[in-house]
This record gives structure tokens, sequence and C-alpha cells, in this order.
């Protein structure tokens, strides 16, 4: 198994030669998920992937793609999307119109969770969703909007628990294995590329999401992504982050007021 | 001191087994107790209650990026995988299950071994599948000391068995051996 510090050097290489920044992950979870790309594609040493690495642009794309992917699912956390029903939505109606940044979207579920809800609460005409990753392999699967069929199951109980309005299978079609989301659920999303390691802010938000992102960086990296959501946001903004994610440890935290602190939804404060 | 922590990997009937251990533990008992349990990914803190109501020590879940302290005992939130970082603090992942779990011990084993190295003792107890076995392995590997209970004793001898198929487990206790030999090693790091 490799060191630390090996994976470290690795880390600094790759910051080098690809612009990719790493450095500032959390090590034990940065470090299990290269044991297991290793693992997948048979490479026995950190140094043999390093040389394959910096040599081979194709085998950093596909170790970029396998290395940075986040699990989601729709409604995840349910209480969480019942509380911005119950706390966000209506503040968010007060806008003529409404710029929401899911940071880390992964593979989409989120996204259009967030694009049903808008819906229900008739906003979504008037929103724009900012769906950006630092993955573009995990973006595409968000642009297509085609899951899974096993997983509906999971998502239809999440979408009631989380206080849905309608029936959750009248957005999408399933065929075979595969279900596709309501396409008209797009129309209204903006899927990019962003880093949130290196990248800066590119507009103002209503609403920022950036949900079990923060737990894979150190305290240095969330400090600064805080205050890029920070200068995101409009005041009186809103930043929801996952249920063990908090701003205890950023500079912010006093520039932030817990709307809901279970559910870890805060408010820029003016 | 010998060592510094202790990881403790459970399953199904882990709550009687750890309620009986966490009684045992005296309240100056001065390493952390980190525990992965297998638990529903929607149920949020009653787990910690239960077995706050016997124990002596303070019980409750990690939180992200907390530093570890002694006499406390750490629980893997429900949901996540629960990691341990060399500068002796949590970070918590929602990366695949692995062995079907989330949190998997495995995971926790694997990041204590790797952080703590010979200075870590890892406990298996009652469970119905396999996950924990390539963790005691790996902290047997790094030098720890590993334990599993009594395949005979627990109420689901699987996840022991399947530890001790591994050849990485040390000593084969009854719950009863595991909270004497815990004391001691609490009282020998009183006494230093």
């Amino acid at each position: 198994m490799p060191d630390m510090k090996e994976i470290r050097e690795l880390l600094e290489s790759i910051r080098f030669m690809y612009g990719y920044d790493f450095t500032e992950y959390a090590e034990a979870s940065i470090k299990r998920r290269i044991d297991y790309f290793m693992g997948l594609h048979k490479i026995y040493s950190l140094k043999a992937l390093g040389k394959l690495l910096l040599r081979d642009e194709a085998v950093f794309e596909q170790f970029i793609q396998e290395v940075t992917v986040n699990v989601t699912e729709m409604f995840r956390d349910p209480a969480f999307y019942k509380s911005l029903r119950k706390h966000v939505v209506e503040r968010l109606a007060t806008y003529p119109f409404i710029k929401v940044w899911i940071a880390g979207s992964s593979t989409g579920e989120e996204v259009y969770s967030v694009a049903i809800l808008l819906k229900e609460e008739g906003l979504l005409q008037r929103s724009v969703i900012y769906a950006t990753d630092i993955n573009q392999r995990a973006l595409q699967t968000a642009r297509e909007g085609v899951y899974k069929v096993d997983q509906m199951k999971t998502y239809t109980a999440n979408y009631q628990k989380s206080g849905g309005k309608n029936t959750f299978s009248d957005y999408y079609v399933s065929k075979y294995n595969a279900v596709l989301l309501d396409k008209s659920l797009r129309e209204n999303i903006v899927f990019s590329v962003h880093n949130l390691a290196i990248d800066k802010s590119f507009n103002e938000f209503q609403l920022i999401l950036c949900r079990n992102v923060l737990i894979y960086f150190n305290q240095d990296l969330q400090n600064k992504v805080i205050n890029l959501f920070y200068e995101s946001l409009c005041p009186f903004g809103f930043l929801g982050l996952g249920n063990k994610e908090s701003l205890l440890f950023t500079d912010r935290r006093r520039q932030f007021e817990e709307v809901d602190k279970k559910e870890r939804i805060f408010m820029k404060a003016g | 001191m010998q060592y510094e922590a202790i990881v403790m990997g459970v399953s199904a009937g882990g709550l009687l087994a750890l309620s009986n251990i966490l009684e045992a533990l005296p309240a100056g008992f001065e390493l952390p107790v980190i525990i992965t349990q297998h638990r529903a990914k929607d149920e949020r803190a009653l787990l910690e209650e239960l077995l706050q109501l016997k124990c002596r020590l303070r019980v409750k879940e990690a939180d992200e990026k907390e530093r570890i302290a002694g006499g406390v005992v750490y629980m893997a939130p429900a949901g996540y995988h629960l990691l341990v970082e060399k500068d002796r603090s949590f970070s918590l992942s929602c990366d695949p299950l692995v062995n079907y779990s989330r949190p998997s011990i495995d995971v926790l084993f694997e990041t204590a071994a790797e952080a703590y190295e010979d200075r870590l003792i890892g406990i298996i107890l009652t469970g119905a599948n396999k996950d924990g076995a390539a963790g005691i392995a790996t902290i047997r590997h790094r030098g720890g000391m590993t334990i599993a209970q009594d395949p005979a004793e627990a109420q689901f001898p699987v996840m022991p068995q399947a530890a001790i198929a591994t050849g990485s487990v040390q000593h084969i206790f009854t719950l009863d051996e595991i909270k004497k030999t815990l004391s001691g090693i609490g009282e020998k790091t009183n006494s230093l």
C-alpha cells in the first residue's frame, strides 16, 4: 500500500503538470480512491501510476473521471428538501429572476430534485440552475438525465418524504432498465465544468447547494470554498450543505445565520 | 502507553454486544473508542442515545474533521464512511458501499491502521456479513492488536468467523474477556 508521502508527491506533480489540485483533499479518502483506481487497473506501485499519469494524458483523463466521481441520489436526505420548501422557497419567490448554483453536482440526481421542487413551487420558469462539477463524465450523465430503474423505488420514497406534491412517476418515462427524466426539467439547467479547488466565482446566486462535497476537502480548502460561496451569494442568499458538514472551522461562520441547524441551511447575513 | 486507540466493528446483534462492552469501560478510560456499527442510512442519533445510557464515557457521533480525543466513544454516522486521518482527526465520505455497507468497517479499520500503525487495537464483534475481515488483516499487518468475538458466543457468528479466517486475529475472546482486556489497558494507561 502506498504511503502518504508518496501520495503527496504524486498529487503535487499532477498539479504541476495538469493544473488539477488535489493537494488539499482529505488524505484518507483520496488515498482510498487512488488505491481503488490502482486495483482496478492493475497498477502495482505508486511510482508506476505516477509515470503512467504524467506520460499518458488519456490515462490521466480516466484517472480524473474515476477518482473525482461522487455518489448521490434523488432527494437524498428528504428532510433537507422539506426544509428548503418550508424555509427558503418563500424568500426565493420574492426575486424576479432566481439563480441557483449546485456545486459538485456529480451525476445530476440532486439537480433534477431541485428542478422538480422549483417546478412544484411555480418557480422553475424564472430560475436558472447552474450545475457544475469537476468531472466531465459525471456532467454528461447529468445532462442526459438517464438513470437506472432500480433506484426509482428509493427515489420515489425520498420524494414522498420530501414533501413532493405530485406523483413521482410523472417526472420520468421508463424503458428497459432505464428511466429518462422529464426533458422539460432540463430547459432551465446549465451544466458546466467548474473546479472548486481552483476556479473563481462566476455569478451571483440566491441559493447555493454544495452537499457532501466539502467532506472530501481538508480544512484549508473548505475554508476557501466557503469564501467562494460567500462571495457568490447575494445578500440574504441561502447556502445548503450536507448534513454532516458545517461552517464551524471557517472564517465566515459569523457571516452566515442558521436557517435550519439540523438540515444545514444557512443564510448570508446582509 | 502502548496503544493509542481502539476500533470496533459490529453489525447484526450489535446493540447488545456494544452495550455490554461499553458498560464495562471505567470512567477514567483514556483511549478513544471508534465504532462502526452497520445502521439504517436515515437513522440519526438513536444509537448514540441508547448506548450513552449504558456508558460512563461520552458517546457521540463522529463529526467531520473532529479531533479525536481520548476517553470518548465515537460512532460512524448513518450513511457515511468514517475515516481516520493521520493527524488524528476524522473525515467522512459518501463513497460507494463497501461490502454492501456504508459505513463500512473495512474503511474505518484500514484508515485507522494507516494512522495508528502498531498502536491500534481492532475488535470484530457479532455480525452477519464479512465486512471488517480485510480491515482486521490490515491492522495486524501494521502491527496492531486484533481481537474477534468468539463465534460460539456471538449472536451472529459470520463476521467474527470471516475475520478469523483471514489468519490475522490474535485473540478469540468472549465479551467478558474483551471487557477485561480493555479495562486492563485502561488501567495501565491510567498509571502512566
